[in-house]
């Protein structure tokens, strides 16, 4: 018997135990949730359950990101053995509410007034692979995940895989880069693994700082293991011994979640020194950064971990030949790591059938603005634009009109509402003149004013140029300059003219992603609405402008 | 005996003509090798290089006309290089009008007036206005030094000085807080030069800047100096006619 399934054994024990409750009493304890003391509901409810000695009838537990993010407090009630009640959702939980609930469960009712209904589209219509775990299991307990599959794709590529095999695999199931470029996750890895040398690396950039995107942040707080998970096989894969976890300082939730996991997994032996009875070392250790946006271009995040001042250099040399203290270094995304481990169990075959074409698998994005549903949702490359906003999302509150759909973070773009029937890949996103990105979806409603959406774009893009490229540097501080002029009313077509050859400039000749992809904020809104843009200048006529060249 | 199996030396295109190249050289050393002009500021022969002021952009027609840093990228077979049209050009001004906007780079009032860098690089790639109004980020002069002296409002943050003392002198005093344009220039842990403990007064830095945020003390004084001589002179041979 191996290891491992001594492990999964020990874990199905803790499970066998949790099979013996009535119901299953679920409470988020994601930032979201928290964030409205959601700690302190279930505390209350741990109370509760005791005071009443239902504790052998009930089990409450702290589990990860349920999706629904703004309908939180969220508390999941699900039948374990007892099938008198189905599975029941409570949004906007208070204190208050928690004996009125365990009362209503005692008897086995609802408590209407807190209930949603679970049968709409928000829940239906989600395809869960990076999420499969969230909001079920309890992102604190390492045996949590081994009952539900943790760790065995990574057993299994130890004893029973090659290196090359796990390339291959990853290649075959054509899973690309969920940081944003969309850069073919198994072609990355299989130059890192025929870079010569005997140390390499494996780093998780997890400095997601994208406004509105949340989704690496929720899969660290709900299910972390998931995460290392698909490190430990990358680093096998690649032939790497030490890994690094770049993650901002500002999830302290999450780091605190990561640290357990790692915790965890070096006393199961799954991280460490001859892993799981086999001859493969590897060990992770975490890194935060310091609140600069630009640590999450791969060379100014390995600056950053080397302990040096988090700036971009050109590439080449690539990560791949020339990373992490000059040795080959893997990058990839937390939410690429996420997806590795389901890919090596449930097949390549499986994960190529989820998609579109040349965009394979889910995509997680993280819902924010003018939408009904805010929060985090994952669906199949390849749905439309208008699934996600109106039958994923709920629509736009209020019944106010859809205007735009900001994709892709500050690197990204506006994509006007005519365009709602888009496919969600990598490709059409591009043509439509956004970019996928991590995942940050901010719904923009008809009260909002372009030029306005552009002027916050271009705020955060100055803010965070580290400075060392002049064109970045000087050029995102003018552009702002001049995008605020136009919004205060007092530019002419000379200075939007000027705004433009400044676009074409920095778009062309900065030193890295940050600057080269930072007026597109403005060129995607220009290109629209650009009527917006005429109504602001001093001698601007309506409707009337010629498209800019 | 081995047969080769490949060749180190790399054939490419700039601006039409033929030009051979090792693998290890970049374009910048392969356009200075045959006389091509390429302009750069960051960039200075003994030092690591940065890549930063974007200047010596070319164009590599064959990787779908992107523009890549002479500086920074190694020659491949086969690549049609071009270092100079309109397009680049423009870009290589605008480049150097946003420098002039972001500090104090008035020549007339300058210590390195007629020894610049900038001036130079201005003057000979047509540069003769700037579009952009001043920024004038609030930085800081330090005159604390006993022989230099830092103008942070001339800086154009090439971090020559930052690589000079770290690779050369091996104190690296100097570093780069801040960021976007609120970077600038600091000397230890941001603290006043003059009390520094790891300059070892060499002045490497002052000489290796290419502007003048970096100076002697004294080079715009001493050339202040007042000579009063004359007029006693000039007194004293008027009343001698008299």
């Amino acid at each position: 018997m191996t290891l491992y399934d001594d492990l999964r054994s020990m874990a199905d024990t803790e499970h066998e135990k949790e099979r013996r409750y009535g119901y299953c009493l679920r409470v988020c304890t994601a930032a979201a949730c928290v964030s409205q003391h959601s700690d302190s509901i279930k505390k209350a409810f741990d109370a509760e359950v005791k005071a009443r000695g239902l504790d052998e009838q009930i089990q409450v537990k702290g589990v990860g990101c349920m999706g629904l993010c703004a309908a939180g407090p969220l508390v999941m009630i699900d039948p374990v053995r007892d099938n008198t009640l189905g599975p029941t959702l409570y949004e906007k939980v208070t204190v208050e509410d928690v004996p009125e609930i365990v009362d209503a469960l005692a008897q086995k009712q609802v408590v209407e007034r807190l209930e949603r209904k679970m049968d709409i589209p928000f829940f239906q219509r989600q395809v869960r692979i990076v999420l499969e775990n969230s909001g079920i299991i309890d992102p604190e307990n390492v045996d949590d995940y081994i009952a539900a599959d943790g760790y065995q794709a990574f057993s299994h590529a130890l004893t029973s895989m090659s290196p090359a095999d796990v390339v291959k695999e990853i290649t075959a199931s054509g899973l690309r880069g969920r940081g944003g470029g969309g850069y073919p996750t198994g072609l990355k890895w299989s130059t890192v693994a025929k870079a010569s040398g005997d140390v390499k690396y494996v780093i998780c950039n997890a400095d997601e700082g994208d406004p509105g995107a949340f989704m690496d942040r929720s899969v660290l707080e709900s299910d972390p293991h998931r995460v290392l998970e698909g490190m430990c096989i990358a680093a096998y894969a690649i032939g790497a011994s030490k890994g690094y976890v770049y993650v901002r300082a500002e999830y302290p939730l999450a780091i605190d979640r990561l640290k357990t996991a790692l915790k965890q997994a070096k006393r199961k032996n799954l991280l460490g020194h001859s892993i799981l009875n086999t001859e493969f070392d590897f060990d992770i250790e975490i890194r935060l950064g310091a609140g600069a946006f630009v640590c999450g271009e791969e060379t100014a995040l390995m600056a950053s971990v080397e302990g040096r001042r988090g700036q971009p250099r050109p590439r080449p040399p690539y990560p791949s030949d020339h990373g992490l203290w000059g040795k080959p270094t893997l990058v990839n995304n937390v939410e690429s790591y996420a997806n590795v481990a389901t890919i090596l169990r449930k097949g390549a075959d499986w994960f190529a059938g989820i998609g579109t074409e040349k965009s394979k698998g889910t995509k997680v994005f993280a819902l924010a603005g003018q939408i009904e549903n805010t929060g985090l949702i994952e669906v199949p490359m390849g749905v439309t634009l208008r699934e996600i906003v109106y039958d994923i999302g709920g629509g736009t509150p209020q019944g106010t009109e859809l205007k735009a759909i900001q994709t892709g973070g500050p690197s990204g773009g506006c994509i006007p509402a005519d365009l709602i029937d888009l496919p969600v890949d990598y490709e059409s996103l591009v043509k439509a003149g956004s970019f996928m990105g991590s995942g940050g979806m901010i719904i923009i409603d008809n009260t909002a004013d372009m030029v306005n959406v552009a002027k916050y774009f271009m705020d955060f893009c100055k803010s965070e140029s580290c400075g060392k490229c002049i064109p970045c540097r000087v050029g995102t501080a003018h552009m702002y300059n001049l995008i605020d002029k136009i919004d205060r009313g007092q530019a002419t077509h000379a200075d939007l003219d000027l705004l433009l050859s400044l676009c074409d400039l920095v778009a062309n000749t900065s030193l890295c992603g940050l600057g080269k992809a930072s007026p597109n904020a403005i060129l995607s809104t220009l290109r629209v609405f650009r009527n917006e843009y005429e109504a602001k200048l001093l001698d601007g006529h309506v409707g009337a402008q010629p498209e800019a060249k | 005996m081995t047969a080769p199996t490949r060749s180190h030396i790399k054939t490419l295109k700039i601006d039409g003509k033929d030009y051979s190249g090792h693998e290890e050289e970049t374009i910048l050393d392969i356009a200075r090798q045959n006389d091509l002009f390429l302009p750069t500021l960051c960039q200075i022969d003994g030092l690591s290089v940065a890549g930063a002021c974007r200047l010596c952009l070319v164009e590599v027609k064959t990787w779908n006309n992107r523009l890549v840093p002479a500086c920074t990228t190694h020659v491949e077979e086969g690549i049609e290089v071009l270092t100079h049209s309109e397009r680049i050009d423009n870009y290589r001004r605008m480049i150097l009008e946003l420098l002039f906007s972001e500090g104090n780079h008035v020549c007339a009032v300058c210590v390195s007036n007629g020894n610049c860098e900038l001036q130079a690089l201005a003057q000979k790639l047509g540069m003769d206005h700037v579009r952009f109004p001043n920024l004038r980020p609030v930085r800081v002069v330090d005159m604390t030094h006993d022989r230099f002296v830092l103008d942070r409002n001339r800086c154009v943050l090439c971090a020559r000085c930052v690589r000079v003392c770290d690779e050369i002198e091996g104190a690296h005093t100097w570093d780069i807080t801040g960021r976007g344009i609120d970077a600038r220039i600091i000397s230890d842990l941001d603290t006043p030069w003059g009390s520094s403990d790891t300059c070892t007064r060499c002045g490497k830095c002052v000489n290796i800047y290419p502007v003048g945020a970096l100076v002697e003390k004294g080079s715009a004084i001493g050339e202040m100096v007042k000579h009063h001589d004359f007029l006693e002179y000039i007194a004293e041979m008027r009343e001698a006619r008299e």
